[in-house]
């Protein structure tokens, strides 16, 4: 396969493998209730930290169960869901908002730069972390709350470097003759300058998806994340706590957190590479 | 370094932690969950709630409080922390010692671990070496401390239990320090039994704070080094008969580290930022620590002492990596 | 009696572009030798490849370096180290950027001091200040705890010269040591040089373009074009009886300040064309005797 058809596929090493870990995660979180082997949420409480069936035991659970007698495995698999959906809402939503903010600094400049990107960096000096946690802490528990730390939290990312885009692409001859043609600013950052940035924004949107899932489980750790639903963070909290006793509590959803983050940044870097060298820049 | 400058840098610091003072504060005192309801015992008179209530100054409107808040930090009042029932003033000094030997710990085991890799990675260039560098630093460039904490625990805390994976000493040994400052206090005192048991507990969660960073540290560095490689003065040095190891070392790294300390110094402070997590983590007794306990039980006055003690920790982090990169370039020292 | 530097039928290649041709000269002990040609006719890359600097996609693919003696071409690394800075120096082109920016002059002099000869570091320092005067530089302990940045070009340059003479090398490359400079510090680097290269008898390299330069400070000469050596003789015979057409044309370009009503000729497009040539024609042919 030539190079240029190659990377109009978008194929490298990255992308393969940040592609086959994202399709994997949406497959399991749309096939969790067939792929499952036990209802997450059934307790079994004669078997209680069970080793896993893979690894020696001799329960009909594949990956151990918890302390409540809860299939891992299963829990797992439906904790993809929650993984997936605060990927993919709370990148979008931290995607619209930082490159909306980032789109109007970058191109109109003056007091709306200074004003956007001094708000930046106030925003950027606070402890994201503690500021994720509290911020969840005051809008109580539930998975839109973590939604909503992530974007409060990381839109500066999309802002920052979508401005930094736009100041490049502003210089750029297509923009001086839709300007000399009488298109209003509006129009020509929608239809022209938009455009230009999307490739930039789409390697953004699969690093903000896996900086999502680390959230979610930190938030889940600390247990400010949904209670009623099984997810990752919340399995690791566990699993930190009967350490000792039963290690595949922890070691399996903090494999799933590690697969996830790894795919989804390879996809994110393999998708800059494959877009820069096409673009022209 | 021209005090002008850094008069400047500090009072540009004042207005953000004001701005973080007051996010913090109206932010928690639309909390939903009363932190009053949760300390009283059951049984207890609305007066007695009425009383605790006025006692931590609830009662009041939200600007009155600020302002009242405002009073007591210019007085170096911080109040009392509702859960601990002590000052908080007292709390998180009495932590934060332990969290500044974690973070100076992270921070020096980062920038050698970054300096080294990176430097043996234009060293062996291009054998197989600097491959499996650039791997690593891909790699845990991805994974946030969060992760690396975990896996630690995992593998070498109870797979392979090499080290520990909670607290700062084992409640066994015997040590009466007189500052929260374990290390450096064993240290002087040549207790080194001692010494080497912090250092063995500060291990694990030290390494999850500053694989990140060092990652990030190598990565930057290694194109800085082979970007000092190509100039003129690297070919002169070349010419007198240096080594190639020497070169490395005494040439291009110090030409080297200026950009990259400049491109990788804000991620010092995500180090300061990363101990709430790791601290809780590890059971590490640090301000972190203390940080998620008290989100835990609404906190508020302890949280905001604590959320302004971070700032504060921030905005010196960043301070500190400015001084040290004008230190170094003696083009700006001499301006 | 055999040259102390003796260059033979070298054949260069820059990412599988020829860029030297059957180079073949010599350099006499004592003597400054001159090696002209236009841009891009090969003459750093000769520098270079004695040095043993080439930049990483050359390779040597023909002929021989020899050195007090000594086939130096094929030595490694390790083997080289020992001759550069002490028996073989160079002064750079470009003194602005030749000098490291974040050390003081005195360790930039005192470290070849030190690495080849041995000495401790309060004499390095001592023959450090002694170097500095040798290169008419006023305060030399001044200079000394300097940052480059702080020194002007000519300073710079001078500095270069002193590093390169520091330990007594039996050869020093110039690699157009005055191109980057003021016309009126231009003159002044010149004589410094020859003062010093009288002085200590070190044998010179002077690598040029400007051939005003050569006559004033140069024994011998070699004219070089794509590649090739055209013209080698001693000043005399090149300036005054030039045999190469292009050395010819080269004269005959060149402005004089004793004529300067006359209109010099640029070297002509047939010319160029030809030696071009020649060029391919070399490249091409399967053997090299």
């Amino acid at each position: 396969m030539s190079t240029l058809s190659r990377a109009i596929l978008g194929l490298n090493g990255r992308t393969l493998f940040g592609g086959t870990v994202l399709a994997l995660l949406v497959l399991v979180a749309v096939l969790a209730p067939w792929l499952s082997p036990h209802d997450p949420l059934e307790q079994d409480l004669l078997n209680t930290l069970a080793r896993p069936s893979w690894f020696g035991g001799d329960t009909g659970f594949p990956l151990g169960t918890d302390s409540l007698g809860r299939d891992i495995l299963s829990r797992i698999l439906y904790g993809a869901r929650a993984a997936l959906i605060v990927a993919v809402v709370a990148a979008f939503l931290a995607g619209a908002l930082g490159t909306t903010l980032g789109l109007f600094a970058g191109y109109l400049g003056g007091w709306v730069d200074t004003l956007i990107s001094r708000v930046v960096d106030i925003w950027m000096s606070f402890p994201a972390v503690l500021l994720s946690i509290v911020l969840a802490a005051v809008i109580g528990a539930g998975l839109y709350t973590v939604v909503v730390a992530i974007v409060v939290i990381d839109w500066t990312r999309f802002c920052r470097v979508v401005r930094a885009e736009v100041l490049v692409q502003r210089e750029q001859d297509y923009v001086a003759s839709a300007l000399v043609v009488g298109l209003t600013p509006m129009r020509i950052l929608i239809d022209e300058v938009l455009p230009n940035v999307a490739p930039l924004l789409l390697t953004l949107f699969t690093l903000e998806m896996g900086i999502a899932i680390v959230v979610e489980a930190i938030l889940s750790f600390v247990g400010l994340s949904a209670s009623g639903i099984p997810t990752w963070g919340g399995m690791i909290a566990e699993g930190r706590q009967y350490v000792n006793q039963a290690w595949w509590l922890l070691a399996f959803p903090m494999a799933c957190v590690i697969v996830s983050v790894l795919g989804l940044n390879a996809l994110g870097d393999g998708l800059r590479d494959v877009l820069d060298p096409v673009k022209q820049r | 370094m021209s005090t002008t400058y850094l008069l400047k840098r500090l009072l540009w610091a004042l207005p953000t932690l004001f701005g973080v003072a007051v996010v913090v504060f109206v932010l928690l005192r639309v909390v939903p969950g009363d932190p009053i309801a949760m300390m009283i015992p059951p049984g207890a008179t609305t007066e007695d709630i009425q009383r605790l209530r006025h006692f931590y100054g609830l009662d009041t409107s939200i600007p009155e409080q600020f302002g009242v808040w405002i009073g007591q930090i210019l007085q170096g009042q911080f109040g009392n922390s509702i859960s601990l029932r002590e000052k908080v003033m007292t709390l998180v000094l009495g932590k934060l010692p332990a969290t500044l030997e974690l973070v100076f710990f992270a921070l020096i085991v980062a920038t050698m671990l970054g300096v080294l890799l990176a430097v043996a990675a234009v060293y062996f260039r291009p054998r197989w070496p600097e491959l499996v560098i650039d791997g690593f630093a891909g790699v845990s460039l991805a994974m946030p401390d969060f992760l690396w904490a975990l896996v630690f625990i995992l593998v070498l805390g109870v797979l392979f239990p090499v080290l520990p994976i909670s607290g700062r000493l084992d409640p066994g040994m015997a040590f009466e320090p007189d500052t929260g400052f374990y290390l450096i206090e064993s240290v002087l005192r040549g207790q080194f039994a001692i010494a080497r048991e912090l250092l063995r507990h500060l291990l694990l969660p030290g390494l999850a704070l500053a694989l990140p960073l060092a990652a990030g540290l190598t990565r930057v560095l290694k194109a800085s080094l082979l970007e000092a490689m190509k100039q003129d003065y690297v070919t002169l040095a070349r010419v007198k008969g240096y080594s190639r190891a020497r070169i490395l070392w005494r040439v291009a790294l110090r030409n080297a580290l200026i950009p990259a300390l400049t491109l990788t110094g804000v991620q010092f402070t995500f180090l300061v930022g990363g101990t709430v997590l790791i601290e809780y983590i590890f059971a590490y007794p640090g301000i972190g620590n203390l940080a998620i306990g008290a989100v835990i039980q609404r906190d508020l006055p302890l949280l905001q002492g604590l959320v302004l003690t971070f700032a504060v920790l921030f905005i010196a982090t960043n301070l500190c990596v400015d001084l040290l990169c004008t230190l170094l370039n003696p083009k700006v020292r001499h301006a | 009696m055999s040259a102390l530097l003796e260059i033979r039928d070298l054949d260069v290649e820059v990412s599988g572009q020829p860029v030297l041709r059957g180079v073949s000269m010599s350099v006499e002990a004592g003597r400054v030798c001159g090696l002209v040609g236009e841009s891009g006719a090969g003459k750093t890359m000769v520098g270079r490849t004695v040095l043993g600097i080439t930049p990483g996609n050359a390779r040597i693919t023909a002929g021989s370096v020899t050195f007090d003696g000594r086939d130096i071409m094929r030595l490694d690394e390790r083997e080289r180290r020992p001759l550069l800075g002490k028996e073989i120096a160079l002064i750079p082109q470009n003194p602005m950027t030749a000098l490291n920016p974040v050390e003081r002059v005195e360790p930039q002099i005192t470290d070849v001091l030190r690495l080849h000869l041995h000495v401790s570091r309060a004499e390095a320092g001592q023959r450090a200040v002694e170097l500095l005067h040798q290169v008419r530089l006023r305060d030399p302990q001044r200079v000394l705890r300097q940052y480059p940045h702080e020194l002007s070009g000519g300073m710079r340059q001078r500095v270069l010269i002193a590093i390169a003479f520091a330990c007594g090398p039996k050869l020093i490359i110039a690699d157009e040591p005055t191109t980057a400079l003021d016309v009126t510090v231009q003159r002044h680097i010149l004589g410094l040089i020859k003062e010093l290269q009288t002085k200590f008898g070190t044998a010179i390299l002077f690598i040029t373009h400007d051939l005003g330069v050569v006559s004033k400070i140069c024994d011998d000469v070699s004219v070089i074009h794509g590649g090739r050596i055209l013209e080698s003789g001693s000043a005399a015979d090149i300036f005054g009886r030039p045999q190469h057409e292009y050395t010819q044309a080269l004269l005959a370009a060149t402005p004089r300040y004793d004529r300067p009503a006359e209109l010099h000729k640029p070297i002509s497009d047939d010319l160029t064309r030809r030696l071009w040539e020649e060029a391919y024609a070399y490249d091409a042919a399967p053997v090299r005797l």
